[in-house]
């Protein structure tokens, strides 16, 4: 394997203290509005996380777990269903990861949102919606109670308890692996990418050019 | 698990290995990319000293950021002219063809690829845009990406992803009068939920699909995402092949027409396709579906009452009390007569040049509502001129429209289109969340663009069968 991939940690395990982030179909948008996306880089993206559900027009703070003093050093979000739906935009988990969260636990997540947060090394984690009910009211009673999050035993541990959750195969083992990188890992099939792509009828380069660069 | 669906096909056809962590990296045939989602891939591409593997597979253009009314250079709006700027120069280091505005080739990014032949039957695209999907309409496998995954494309012209299963949505009987393809969409999402298709691709067939055009399948599959599909797709046939062989592409190469033909041909799904799961969807018994929320599947016909949050299911709830506040909307009443301030016909939905055609067909000889602000902002440059030269313009502005350049404008108001205060927005786009027009009190009525029409009109939500069409020259 390249060295690139040699400095990529694993992330099988997280620990912190909770911030629950209540409602289904929290959409991308929400999550960072677009006119925070007029960047080329995701630099200071943190601060304007769920930025329109924490000010007013007037830039006054209103109620949100992200603006209470209790969660600013949480980094495990537990959401609920659905969670990041909508735009593909990486400025999402970007904006949470910046602010602090290393690892969500929600009901179900959208397919895209959970994939950039792989590609990021957050682990997205689901349980049933009693569980996650019951872990959010814990949070909200204990905002400096630790949870654990075992992403490779696929349980999240929090003040006398211990949950299981799912967490999608692929992530479970890009995660503990620590191989959530892909781009060494697939860089390093380069004759077998070459292969395939000779093999596609609708590419220029047919099969024949190749062999005959050989 | 699914066997003999084109998605299981072209799935194969680009597999190159499986990764250890049990994903499969599969070959990327196009890859389209934009100002927004692609500066950052490019950044992290420099850090690594990697560079782009295949510039020849990968094209450009800009529409998220780009102004639709004044597009001299420098764009007024400092931040716009800064991400175009980095475009330019990562385009122009790597060699990558980009359809910038000069070329009278831009547009979104979700018009010119199957304006311009790159979208064909069986390539894999990708795109950082979550309506990639939209390419599906072509019997391509297309879905939309992160920027650390358009990192990964760049570098190595491939991806990293799990298989999906695959559902059939068979949609048969004939549409009524002033029922589109946005309507069958956005029925399939309330009826699925916006979260349904999440782990699946939707395969959309049956009869009404198949008569629909090209733009009508598009518009179908470019919804996908919003009910939680990455991917949606369409059977090539016929009518895609008559696409097709008007395109530059195949203009400039007739010879590769008749050669991938039989490759086309082979993807399609076998008659006896294994899905693992099949809907099936009535539309003969549609009317125009407005939404009445803030998710994509919020939505109902335009005679239908607003639903009872409590009578939805039970994870619905919460979501319809909120919308319904947000909106100001009353269960039990229609979404006929609510008050709009602004129409918005545009977006990779509906802003090609058959959907503008059918908006002008009611505009004709009419007049906008006094205070309806109404704009069109066609979805490339191309159409832009095509509906220029048939008169749709003319149509347009003597209504009192506003007619712009291309791009995705108030779609999700990254530019200088977007809603004030708490406007209502009766939009032709595809996302009616909260914020999304740029206004956080902005309010978004989903429809298709006949009945963004008749609202500019009415200055109300309206039916659009209400109003008789008008025959174009």
């Amino acid at each position: 394997m390249s060295d690139a991939t040699e400095d990529i940690p694993e992330v099988d395990y997280v620990e912190g203290s909770g911030i629950p982030i209540r409602g289904n179909d929290i959409d991308t948008d929400q999550i960072i509005p677009a006119r925070f996306m007029k960047v080329v880089t995701f630099d200071g993206l943190g601060e304007f996380a769920f930025f329109d559900l924490r000010f007013d027009d007037e830039d006054n703070e209103k109620d949100h777990p992200f603006n209470e003093e209790r969660f600013q050093d949480s980094n495990v979000m537990v959401v609920n269903n659905n969670f990041g739906c909508g735009s593909s935009r990486e400025h999402a988990p970007q904006a949470l990861m910046r602010w602090g969260i290393d690892a969500i636990i929600g009901e179900g997540f959208a397919e895209i949102f959970a994939g950039n947060c792989l590609a990021l090394g957050i682990p997205t984690v689901t349980a049933d919606h009693e569980t996650i009910n019951a872990l959010q009211q814990w949070v909200d009673d204990n905002p400096d109670g630790k949870i654990e999050v075992d992403v490779r035993a696929e349980t999240v541990t929090y003040g006398d308890n211990e949950i299981n959750v799912s967490v999608d195969r692929a992530q479970r083992e890009a995660l503990v692996e620590g191989n959530w990188d892909t781009t060494a890992l697939m860089k390093a099939n380069q004759n077998a990418i070459e292969e395939t792509a000779s093999e596609l009828p609708y590419l220029d380069q047919t099969r024949s050019d190749i062999e005959a660069d050989d | 698990m699914s066997s003999g669906t084109l998605y299981d096909k072209v799935w194969d056809q680009h597999k190159v290995t499986t990764l250890p962590n049990g994903q499969d990296q599969l070959f990327v045939g196009l890859h389209l990319i934009h100002e927004v989602t692609s500066p950052q891939a490019f950044g992290m591409l420099k850090e690594r000293g990697l560079e782009v593997a295949r510039p020849d597979l990968t094209h450009a253009t800009v529409d998220h950021i780009v102004p639709t009314a004044n597009q001299d250079r420098p764009y007024s709006d400092d931040a716009a002219e800064t991400m175009m700027a980095e475009l330019e120069e990562n385009v122009r280091d790597a060699g990558i063809q980009f359809s910038d505005p000069t070329t009278g080739d831009q547009g979104i990014v979700h018009v010119i690829g199957p304006e311009q032949g790159i979208t064909q039957p069986g390539k894999t695209i990708v795109c950082g845009d979550s309506h990639t999907s939209t390419h599906g309409a072509f019997g391509a496998l297309a879905f939309g990406i992160g920027t650390s995954q358009i990192r990964d494309v760049l570098a190595t012209q491939t991806i990293a992803m799990e298989k999906q299963k695959v559902r059939k949505i068979e949609v048969t009987g004939e549409l009524d009068e002033g029922v589109e393809a946005k309507d069958i969409i956005l029925e399939i999402i309330r009826r699925l939920g916006t979260e349904g298709g999440v782990g699946y691709v939707y395969e959309y067939a049956g009869e009404t699909i198949e008569n629909l055009d090209m733009e009508g399948r598009m518009s179908i599959c470019n919804m996908s995402i919003e009910g939680g599909a990455r991917a949606g797709y369409v059977n090539p046939d016929e009518t895609t092949y008559e696409w097709l062989e008007q395109t530059d592409y195949f203009q400039e190469h007739p010879e590769k027409f008749e050669e991938l033909k039989p490759y086309w041909e082979s993807i399609r799904s076998d008659d006896d396709a294994e899905y693992d799961d099949v809907v099936e969807i009535d539309a003969s018994e549609l009317d125009p579906v407005v939404t009445w929320g803030t998710t994509p599947g919020q939505g109902i016909g335009i005679d239908d009452p607003i639903p009872e949050p409590e009578d939805l299911a039970d994870d619905k709830v919460d979501t319809a009390r909120r919308a319904q506040d947000h909106m100001r909307v009353e269960p039990g009443e229609t979404m006929e007569g609510y008050d709009i301030d602004v129409a918005f016909l545009g977006s990779c939905t509906n802003a090609r040049l058959p959907d503008l055609r059918r908006a002008a067909r009611i505009v004709k000889g009419r007049q906008v509502a006094d205070d309806v602000r109404a704009f069109v902002v066609p979805g490339s440059q191309r159409v832009q001129r095509a509906a220029e030269e048939e008169g749709l313009k003319d149509i347009f502005e003597e209504a009192g429209f506003e007619w712009r350049n291309a791009g995705c404008s108030m779609c999700l108001g990254m530019n200088e289109d977007q809603l004030e205060g708490d406007e209502a927005c009766a939009s032709s786009s595809n996302r009616n969340f909260v914020g999304r027009q740029g206004s956080k009190d902005g309010r978004t009525v989903l429809m298709n663009p006949r009945m963004v029409a008749a609202a500019a009109i009415t200055g109300e939500v309206s039916d659009v069968r209400d109003l008789k069409e008008v025959t174009l020259a």
